[in-house]
Order: structure tokens, then C-alpha cells, then sequence
């Protein structure tokens, strides 16, 4: 008997009994879905988490100045001003892993534009800021040396304050007003979205350090060359921490540090922290299909057990089987055929269904999901393993009655 | 189950030859149930041998037993085993699916044999929608799907009423006047009375075998009352 024969008698046997057949697809098309829409959404979150690290810009290290003690009680990180955009220069020439440190002065206030105003944070940084935030400018120019040195009145926009401001219109050119100076934009840089801590990294206004100090944040810091924080991109390829412990070193020496006596600036790896967070979504990803696998498994039971009542209740046809010449491998192959088809045609529906049902939880709850063929072809692996697996025991059974037996079973 | 070797059958030797008829009959328990399952290649002997045409069978494999049933026999049930929510076409073909024969043939063949028996108009009908009578056709049309050289019938009138079971008879004489063997089990002295030789089983050995006169089916079926027929 060859196999399309056999296919068609098992198809035959399954539309006889199309209630029983759909009540059996069931487990195996809700098992189905469930791993789709589960790996979709932990492949989602997973996604996310790497955008971040890409808006982030990679191997990104920062250096904040240390904590003050005042009266006993010890500030927080950046309390006490102890690096300077000079420490900024010197990590970039000295460090060969190195390959960009942008010094940022941060400060906020209101910008300007005509009757529209909008309150914003603004970095006073250097042209290497963008590099190692790997932030294109979407329109007009970046920053040049020239501006830094002149400390020239000219201003970067982010998409978010572009939009406040202007509208649709187009902002290059512009006069803008920052803590009421007026600086000129001279570009607008690219949309980067939100940070990991949900932070509309686009709500950002970036100028020359020397025209944050000089003519925007006032008097008081005019004349000292201290930093907030000094953002440093390592090389592609190169080692993070080797590059984070010569960092460290260079600071200690320039900022004349005695053995043993504690630095006076945080060092913190970013790109670390994302990758770690990066490795839990991961888990939580496997942990979710792992959840759904296990309804393929019950589904999988339950076709054992149907195709086990089914057996039973066609022990006559089996042996009439027998009779008219079905050897046991032809009746072996008609109800594995059977199970197996069972099985795909219920993982067919939960693709679609799975498929769907992705959109509809990225729709409802807002969660992003990414639908991955991997996953998709997998569950129907999965499922027709299932179908194999739990299909064989009752067509095994079914191949080893005895014709006699089979005929006179009542 | 007991362990206790049950010999169901002792000492019977026989031979029957190419194009009888034979009835076998026997109280229950007699064997003949046994020795019908021998010939149809359903059960093994644990002892002894069994040639048909011209093979050992008693020896074969699983397998090779099946291919025999496939290609030599056809079986007639008491209550006909035909496969349900299934045209009698298809169910005649079933045979002819083990075979190994092409759709096209399949079609065509078991179309034949349905014509053969009178079913020329029913192709499409299920067992559902069809008398006893017509599912007993075409359990009979489907054990000739294969030109088997033997026809083993179990009880084929057992399950019908006498008009219908002369009917069947009548059929199963017109295909053993074709050149079919055909052996019937049957308790009725009246249904054996149709076959040329007549074999009586007691205990598990043969106590009676001897030809026998055969009445005509047919003709009997004329002689019944037509009344009969339509009767409730």
C-alpha cells in the first residue's frame, strides 16, 4: 500500500469523525499557538533590550566625578566637580582602546523660539559626543573644532524639542534662545527613541562645552574646566576592561592619587549592565516558551488518548484490515498517518492562530512582539513530533491484534 | 487463559479440490470455527500442514500471510464487517488498496464486481442506506475484488432472513459455477443443502463428509411465494 493510499484512508477516518478530530487538533493548535505568541513576545522584549544597547551606542564606559563629604555625610556621584574635560583629552590621546571621550557639562532650562518655549536638559559636549553615541545628524551640520574653540553660538536640536518648537517646520538656521542666550541651530539630529529607563532621549539640546560654560550655565563655572561625567567609547574589538583599568589608571595619576587611597570618579560600564539585562530577557524568553511547550505536551497526550479510543472502537475494521491483506506495518502507518496528520493540521490552524494572536497581544497590550520563522517552524516540528511520538504506542497496538482476535472483538 | 494447550482440532486431513462447494456444519465448539480460521490463513496451526494451491501455508510469516489473503482469499462475515460512512464501492475497493493496485483500476474493478453482484445502481450508498441483504453483496463483491481462488464464508445467512439468505446462495452458486471454491460454515441443515459436499465437524474431528445433491438456489427462489418478499 503506498503512501498516498494510506494518507487518503487516514484522511477518510478523520473526517468521519470530524468532531472528535477538531477536540483532538485542539490541544495540539492551542500548544502551538501558546510557543508562537510566547517566543514572539519574549523575542519582543529581547529586541527592545538590544535597541537600546544600539541607542545607546556599543562599549560605551562612563566616568562621573566622586562623592563629597561634607560634614560627615557623603553626596552622591557628582557632588564634588573632580574631573575636568582636560582628564576627557587626555583618556582619548593616551588610551590606545580608546576611541572617543566626549566631556559633558549637563544643565537645564528653557529654550525659545518665537512664542513657543520648551523646557529641556542640555549637554555642553564636543563633536566626539555624537561618534561615541553613534548619533547621526539628520539634518544640517555636526559640530567643528572651530565652534569648540570660538565657543561659537550654535546649537543641536533633538527630534522632541525640533517638534515643540517648530512644528513641521524646518528649525536649521534658526534662532533659539537657551536660559535666554540666543544660539543658532546649526542641525537636528536623528530620532533615537527612549532609553532603557523610558527616557525620550530625543528631548535633548546639545551645544560646544565652551558655550555651555561661557555663555549659558554663567559666571560661576566660566573658569573651571571640571566635567560632570566623560562619556568614552572603546574600540570595536578591543577589551573593555582593559581599557576601563587604563582608564583608571591614567585618572589616578592625574589626579595625583596615593596608593590605597580611594578614586575620586565612578567608572561604570553601561554596555554591561544592557547585557545583563539582555541575558534575563533571554531567560525570561526560553522560561515563556518553555510555559507553552509543556501545553504541546498535554496536547500530544491528548491525541495519545484518542487515537488509543479509537483503536479500540475500530479493533473490527482493524482486523477486517487484516483479512482482506493489511500486513501490520500498513495498518502501523494508517494510524501514525492519522496521529501525524492530526497533529499538523492542528499545527497549521495554531500558526495562524499564533500568528494572530502575536498582533493582537502587540496590539492590546502594547507589548512588542516579533514573530520569528524559527519559532514558527519549530512548534510545527514540535507538533508533528508530538504526533509521532504519542501516535506510535496506539498504531503499534493496532499492528500487533491478531486477526482472528480483531474480527470477533465485540 | 490457562496454560492448558486446548487441541481444537485432532486428526483431520482432508483435501478439497478446485471448484467445489463445500458446507461445513458442526455444533459450537465442534472446531469448524478453528478449522475455518486455518484455511483463511487467520491462525497458525501449532501442528500440521496446510497446502493451498500448491504452497505451504502453515509455515508462513505474518506477512506472508496477509500477501496470501490479499492475492488467494476472499471471506464473507455473519454481519457482513463492512467499513461504515463508506460508499460500497470503496469498500469493495479495500481490498484491492493492499494490493498495491492503481487508483484508476481500483475504481474500475471494484465497479465490476458490485455489477457482478446486482449492485450495479448502488456504487455511492452507504451500509447505512442499504438492506442486509445488499451489505451482504457487498461484503461478497469485495471478497472477489482480488479473483481469489477461495471464498470462505462465515455464516454469510446468519444475519438475514430466509428469502435473503436463499438469495445470497443463489449468488454464491453462480460464482462457484464460475470456477470459485467456496466453503460455508453454517448451522442450518437448510443452507448446507445448497452445497455439492457436505462436511460435519464434532469434537474437533470430522465425524461426517460426503457429497451431497445440491438444490438449486434459483430455482428454490422461484417457488417461494412472491408475497413472501414484501412481507413485513
Amino acid at each position: 500500500m503506498n503512501f498516498v493510499a494510506t494518507l487518503r484512508v487516514a484522511l477518510n477516518a478523520l473526517r468521519i469523525n470530524k468532531l472528535r478530530s477538531a477536540l483532538t487538533m485542539l490541544g495540539i493548535i492551542i500548544g502551538v499557538a501558546a510557543v508562537i505568541v510566547m517566543i514572539a513576545v519574549g523575542q519582543g522584549a529581547q529586541a527592545r533590550v538590544e535597541d537600546q544597547i544600539r541607542s545607546l551606542g556599543s562599549n560605551i564606559i562612563m566616568v562621573m566625578s566622586g562623592s563629597a563629604l561634607s560634614g560627615g555625610a557623603r553626596g552622591g556621584s557628582g557632588s564634588q566637580q573632580t574631573i575636568s574635560e582636560d582628564d576627557a583629552y587626555a583618556i582619548a590621546r593616551e588610551v590606545d582602546e580608546i576611541q572617543g571621550a566626549a566631556p559633558t557639562l549637563r544643565g537645564t532650562g528653557q529654550v525659545v523660539f518665537g512664542n513657543a518655549n520648551w523646557s529641556t536638559g542640555f549637554y555642553g559636549t564636543t563633536a566626539d559626543y555624537l561618534e561615541v553615541r553613534e548619533w547621526q545628524v539628520a539634518e544640517g551640520r555636526g559640530f567643528e573644532t572651530s565652534d569648540m574653540n570660538s565657543a561659537a553660538k550654535v546649537v543641536l536640536l533633538g527630534q522632541t524639542v525640533a517638534k515643540n518648537l517648530f512644528g513641521d517646520a524646518n528649525p536649521i538656521d534658526q534662532v533659539v534662545r537657551v536660559r535666554k542666550v540666543p544660539l543658532t541651530v546649526i542641525g537636528l539630529l536623528e530620532r533615537k527613541g527612549q532609553n532603557m529607563m523610558g527616557q525620550d532621549q530625543d528631548d535633548v539640546v546639545l551645544m560646544p562645552i565652551s558655550t555651555a560654560r561661557k555663555r549659558v550655565l554663567g559666571a560661576a563655572l566660566a573658569k573651571s574646566r571640571s566635567v560632570g561625567s566623560i562619556m568614552v567609547k572603546v574600540r570595536q574589538g578591543a577589551d573593555m576592561s582593559e581599557a576601563e583599568s587604563k582608564m583608571r589608571d591614567l585618572l589616578r595619576q592625574r589626579h595625583r592619587l596615593q596608593p590605597g587611597q580611594d578614586d575620586d570618579f565612578f567608572v561604570r560600564n553601561l554596555s554591561e549592565i544592557l547585557q545583563a539585562q539582555e541575558a534575563s530577557s533571554r531567560v525570561l524568553s526560553l522560561l515563556l516558551a518553555a510555559v507553552a511547550s509543556v501545553s504541546l505536551l498535554v496536547g500530544g497526550i491528548g491525541i495519545m488518548n484518542i487515537m488509543l479510543v479509537s483503536v479500540t472502537e475500530r479493533t473490527r475494521e482493524i482486523g477486517l484490515r487484516m483479512a482482506v491483506g493489511a500486513r501490520g506495518r500498513d495498518i502501523l502507518t494508517q494510524f501514525l498517518v492519522e496521529a501525524v496528520t492530526l497533529s499538523l493540521i492542528g499545527g497549521l490552524i495554531g500558526i495562524v492562530l499564533g500568528v494572530g494572536g502575536s498582533f493582537l497581544v502587540g496590539a492590546l497590550a502594547g507589548w512588542r512582539t516579533e514573530l520569528s520563522i524559527t519559532a514558527i517552524v519549530l512548534a510545527v516540528g514540535f507538533a508533528a513530533v508530538v504526533g509521532i511520538f504519542f501516535g506510535y504506542y496506539p498504531a503499534r497496538k493496532a499492528s500487533q491484534l491478531l486477526p482472528i482476535e480483531a474480527l470477533r472483538y465485540e | 487463559m490457562g496454560t492448558n494447550v486446548v487441541a481444537a482440532l485432532r486428526g483431520v486431513s482432508m483435501s478439497i479440490a478446485a471448484g467445489e462447494f463445500v458446507a461445513v456444519m458442526g455444533p459450537s465448539g465442534s472446531g469448524k470455527s478453528t478449522f475455518m480460521n486455518l484455511l483463511g490463513c487467520l491462525d497458525h496451526p501449532t501442528a500440521g500442514e496446510y497446502w493451498l494451491g500448491g504452497q505451504e501455508v502453515s509455515k508462513l510469516s505474518g506477512d506472508e500471510l496477509a500477501l496470501v489473503r490479499n492475492r488467494k482469499l476472499g471471506f464473507v462475515f455473519q454481519h457482513f464487517n463492512l467499513l461504515p460512512r463508506t460508499s460500497a464501492i470503496d469498500n469493495v475497493a479495500l481490498p484491492l488498496l493492499y494490493s498495491g493496485t492503481p487508483v484508476a483500476e481500483r475504481h474500475g474493478r471494484a465497479e465490476r464486481r458490485l455489477i457482478q453482484v446486482g449492485l450495479g445502481d448502488r456504487l455511492d450508498h452507504h451500509p447505512a442506506q442499504l438492506s442486509g441483504g445488499q451489505q451482504q453483496r457487498v461484503a461478497i463483491a469485495r471478497s472477489l475484488a482480488n479473483d481469489p481462488m477461495l471464498v470462505l464464508a462465515d455464516e454469510p445467512t446468519g444475519a438475514l432472513d430466509s428469502r435473503t439468505s436463499i438469495e445470497i446462495m443463489a449468488l454464491l452458486q453462480v460464482l462457484n459455477r464460475e470456477g470459485i471454491t467456496i466453503v460455508v460454515v453454517t448451522h442450518e441443515r437448510d443452507v448446507a443443502n445448497f452445497a455439492g459436499r457436505i462436511i460435519n465437524f464434532r469434537d474437533g474431528q470430522v465425524v461426517e463428509d460426503h457429497p451431497n445433491a445440491a438444490k438449486d438456489a434459483a430455482s428454490e427462489l422461484a417457488r417461494l411465494p412472491l408475497a413472501e418478499a414484501v412481507a413485513p
